[in-house]
């Protein structure tokens, strides 16, 4: 095997792993931990990424062809969940287990063992999930929101799968968390003081307070579902006091901050690569910290934007909307600052910095559709059509997604050892820009037309905007393939890399040599 | 390693606190959500208590007009209806007003009736003197009655509420409540 080579060459860095599948059962490594957490979650990015195949190839013409609507509903809900707790989640906790004890001079995270639990937990969590799609009466299918009472009593047999993987989704996330804020508080190298912290590891640390505070909050509301459905408690169930609107309002206490849970540490990635690229320190970077902790904070004031169409008193709806389009200030902060790093910088455009800039211009977009979406009035009109599907899109894919490659592209020469095949590379990128927006640009256009989401049917009218948008999504999804040729190609061999491949880079993770070795930072380097 | 570093347990104990408190916090909406409900009108709750009704000036200068919606929840095949659509009515006065409930099955059932109003800010309001949805409501197999509701406005409703609705939804409670319940329900009626 590949590892007694590598065993040999490495021993002047005490390189000793076990070999074997007991050195991935019961790693306490950090860099093993982090590499199998990218590696479910690029997994998981195939499986769900299959689910919006069989979606696209089904709305690829009006009328019922290729699936029940049914089995479209299931696919719509595990979708949404394995993308977001199984793919974007742990892509950025694998992120954060590789980079930060390396960007803040730790030798690995604070709590090894709890992080091996965290990571071996999830791939339970998704066989519970994925397995109840082969129950009688299927998996669930009332959407990744799980609104009651669709998800009580109109739900199949398997909804308490359905919970119990939630729950350990979420106990693997607070692991994660947890993990973070100790390691980025007791672990930092002698001089690293908060403020001088790289920004992925500021907006990890913000990130994993959000996680600690809404994920318990998750775990109760789907708690309270399984009691409605098997234990005849009536949480929301209006007919023994209780009320399904409630649900929203708790579900969406989380749901909001998770919605930044998803993209906070994309702009710590960003914050990174633009520097790097633009040959320039980054604009800002103190605005940058007080930026992200004031969009974490607003976020648990604006749930209620996703529920504008319930009924709410006008006080409410108003006071929800601003709160909304104030969040639009950190954020165009942080734009403002990547624009003005690039400015007169000398730019090169290597793949991670093709990426971060996708990143800019197309989570840009994606926030102006959100703050289209604030708009109380005009809401009635988007509210649970395409428009939505399009927004949140635009911020998950080319916003978190597009961000998770860059992030990958620009470490992995420190994590393999060798330069990714640069010709491949770009063929990614720019087959996934251009597939990407056939695939979900024309959805904003379907949506403001009134085109409902999550059924499998439409009006003919919608015919050819829908085709233009499976051929989109056809593309993006063999284009990933690309990536992961890339990724094995990269791991297998290559040229090598320096221990600072990119010129303008900057952090503790360059000063060791590429590959990283086994163990860094043994000793603690001094940060002046 | 000889470095002293900070202890790691009382940080990550004060995390799992956290955590613990944010799960319990999650609950606790639940009865801070009725709270609020209650206090704001929000979502268009009415009381499920009986007011007692004070004797108050009636304001004959204004009439508010209040509707009434019946609605039965999926698979409940009662007859539910209000015996009269709409009242005009004085803040400050009381009315009755009945609403009629069959049973058209062959088995006794028992239903709970659910208020709701619209625009939620006149459930602050509606004081219910009298209300069949209070309580569940039993009926024999085959019968018919007539389920009274005696309510008044409070005279501070504001000027702008000229018309409000009340709705009822009906939900079937047999599944919950045993046979010998109902038959015991039916008999003290």
């Amino acid at each position: 095997m590949s590892t007694v080579v590598e065993e040999t060459h490495h021993d002047t860095h005490h390189d000793h792993k076990p070999s074997g599948i007991g050195r991935w059962l019961f790693t306490t490594n950090h860099k093993d931990i982090g590499s199998m957490y990218l590696w479910f979650s690029f997994t998981m990015f195939l499986v769900g990424g299959a689910m919006a195949m069989i979606i696209r190839a089904e709305l690829f013409q009006p009328g019922l062809q290729l699936v029940e609507p049914q089995f479209f509903n299931q696919m719509t809900t595990v979708h949404g969940l394995v993308m977001i707790f199984g793919a974007v989640m742990p892509a950025f906790t694998g992120l954060a287990n590789w980079m930060i004890p390396m960007m803040i001079g730790a030798p690995d995270m604070a709590l090894p063992r709890m992080n091996n639990w965290s990571f071996w937990i999830l791939p339970f969590a998704f066989m519970i999930l994925l397995g109840s799609l082969f129950m009688e009466g299927g998996g669930p299918a009332f959407g990744w929101t799980a609104y009651a009472p669709l998800s009580t009593t109109y739900s199949s047999d398997s909804t308490a799968l359905f919970v119990f993987s939630v729950h350990i989704m979420g106990i693997s996330s607070i692991m994660g968390a947890i993990n973070v804020i100790v390691t980025i508080m007791n672990m930092r190298a002698p001089g690293m003081n908060y403020m001088k912290m790289p920004l992925f590891v500021w907006t990890w640390f913000i990130t994993a307070f959000l996680l600690i505070a809404v994920m318990p909050v998750l775990a109760g509301a789907v708690t309270m579902l399984l009691t409605d459905k098997y234990f005849g408690t009536s949480f929301f169930d209006a007919a023994g006091g209780g009320d399904p609107v409630m649900y929203q309002h708790i579900f969406w206490f989380f749901g909001h901050p998770e919605v930044y849970i998803m993209i906070l540490p994309s702009f710590g990635i960003i914050s990174a690569i633009i520097p790097a690229f633009a040959r320039k320190r980054l604009f800002g970077y103190s605005s940058m910290v007080y930026a992200t902790a004031a969009i974490a904070l607003l976020s648990f004031l604006v749930w209620a934007h996703h529920m504008f169409t319930t009924g709410m008193p006008v006080f409410a709806e108003l006071f929800f909307m601003y709160c909304t389009m104030l969040i639009a200030v950190p954020t165009g902060v942080k734009i403002f600052n990547w624009v003005a790093t690039m400015w007169r910088g000398s730019m090169t455009f290597e793949t991670p910095m093709l990426f971060a800039l996708a990143f800019v211009i197309l989570f840009t977009i994606g926030g102006f559709s959100g703050l289209m979406l604030a708009i109380t009035p005009a809401d009635f009109q988007y509210h649970d059509t395409y428009f939505v599907v399009a927004h949140f899109h635009y911020v998950l894919v080319t916003g978190a997604i597009f961000s998770i490659m860059a992030a990958a592209y620009y470490w992995l020469p420190k994590w393999t050892g060798h330069m990714y095949d640069s010709t491949l590379a770009k063929t990614h990128f720019w087959t996934s820009l251009i597939s990407v927006n056939v695939l979900f640009f024309p959805m904003h256009f379907a949506g403001l037309a009134g085109m409902p989401r999550r059924i499998p049917d439409y009006a003919t009218q919608f015919a050819d905007i829908n085709q233009i948008a499976s051929i989109g999504g056809f593309a993006f999804g063999l284009s990933q393939l690309i990536f992961l040729w890339v990724a094995i190609k990269c791991v297998k061999g290559g040229e090598k890399a320096a221990a600072k491949p990119w010129e303008g880079a900057e952090g503790l993770e360059w000063t060791v040599p590429s590959p990283a070795p086994y163990h860094t930072f043994e000793k603690p380097p001094k940060v002046e | 390693m000889s470095e002293q570093r900070p202890d790691n347990s009382i940080l990550v104990k004060r995390l799992l606190l956290t955590v613990a408190g944010m799960f319990a916090f999650g609950f606790a909406l639940v009865p801070l959500y009725d709270v609020f409900c209650e206090v704001t009108g929000f979502n268009g709750r009415t009381s499920n208590e009986a007011a007692v009704y004070q004797q108050v000036e009636v304001d004959e200068s204004r009439t508010v007009t209040v509707q009434f919606l019946t609605r039965n929840a999926k698979g409940i095949p009662w007859k539910f209806e209000p015996s009269i659509k709409q009242v005009k009515i004085h803040p400050g006065e009381v009315k009755v007003v009945n609403f009629l409930a069959g049973n058209p099955t062959s088995s006794n059932m028992i239903a709970q009736a659910i208020p709701s109003v619209a625009p939620a800010e006149a459930s602050l309001y509606l004081n219910k003197v009298e209300c069949f949805c209070f309580n569940q409501q039993p009926l024999a197999a085959g019968a018919e009655t007539e389920m009274p509701m005696q309510f008044y406005l409070d005279p501070d409703i504001p000027d702008h509420i000229t018309t409000f609705t009340l709705s009822y939804t009906l939900y079937d409670m047999t599944a919950n409540t045993s046979a010998e319940a109902i038959a015991q329900l039916l008999k003290t009626e």
